[in-house]
């Protein structure tokens, strides 16, 4: 299915753009009519992708984070996380709850909660290549819209 | 990140203001250390009104200050939840560890 509309964002792995990549997925989906329950699912799963990058793919350097957002007809938005960063060595373990190599500072919930808040999470990893997150989330059709 | 204080007695109420990210996380994490290490309270009730945004991020904020009250010997709580945060704290099970009062 080809999408209806598209935004592709690319942006430095600094902490700070943390806020920027949600609220800009935020106002993007506002296209979908979304209830503020799903705005804020959004804002949480985007945050939560956006932070990995951050933390995980450039631990010690700065990197690219690129934030692809599309709608389709059938009311689903899809949101892509990529970086080219060092890329998760077991993604299945990476993905349990708890799991972490953070430390204290991390609660090690982010994929959980990208899991819980979505529809669906696709995680794609390679060592040394970097990391593509894709997460699709329908939007309620609400009556009288 | 914004933090206000109000000290009665052993009971200490913090009330967080803004966005609680991983950004963010840091310096409210250090401000609430030392806070409790100086006040030193048997209580600590945490006010979430003005908790304007928060992920994962939070929840290790809300368990590492947790743990830290524990160490005091003292009791925490959650108060006045707005619903979004809520659902994090919860995909954790915080609500299981902590007492936690939902925003109206």
């Amino acid at each position: 299915m080809k999408p209806s509309n598209e935004v592709k964002l690319t942006f430095l792995s600094r902490s700070a753009n943390e806020g920027f990549a949600r609220t800009a997925a935020a106002c993007f989906a506002a296209q979908l009519d979304p209830t503020l329950d799903e705005v804020n699912d959004i804002k949480t799963a985007v945050s939560e992708a956006v932070t990995n990058c951050i933390v995980h793919a450039y631990p010690d350097k700065l990197g690219t984070v690129t934030l692809r957002l599309r709608l389709f007809e059938d009311n689903v938005m899809e949101i892509v996380v990529k970086d080219t960063g060092v890329g998760i060595p077991d993604v299945e373990k990476a993905r349990k709850p708890l799991f972490t190599t953070g430390g204290a500072d991390r609660s090690g919930m982010g994929f959980t909660i990208m899991e819980s808040f979505m529809d669906n999470l696709k995680v794609r990893s390679q060592a040394g290549k970097g990391t593509t997150v894709t997460m699709r989330r329908r939007i309620s059709r609400r009556l009288g819209g | 990140m914004p933090v206000d204080y109000l000290e009665e007695g052993q009971a200490l109420t913090v009330q967080i203001i803004g966005e609680v990210d991983h950004h963010a996380a840091k310096s409210l994490m250090s401000q609430l250390t030392q806070k409790l290490d100086t006040a030193l309270p048997g209580s600590l009730e945490l006010d979430m009104s003005k908790v304007t945004f928060m992920d994962s991020s939070g929840i290790a904020v809300v368990l590492r200050t947790w743990k830290r009250m524990c160490q005091l010997g003292g009791s925490m709580r959650l108060q006045n939840v707005p619903s979004y945060a809520a659902k994090v704290l919860k995909a954790a099970g915080v609500d299981k560890l902590l007492e936690m009062t939902e925003k109206e």
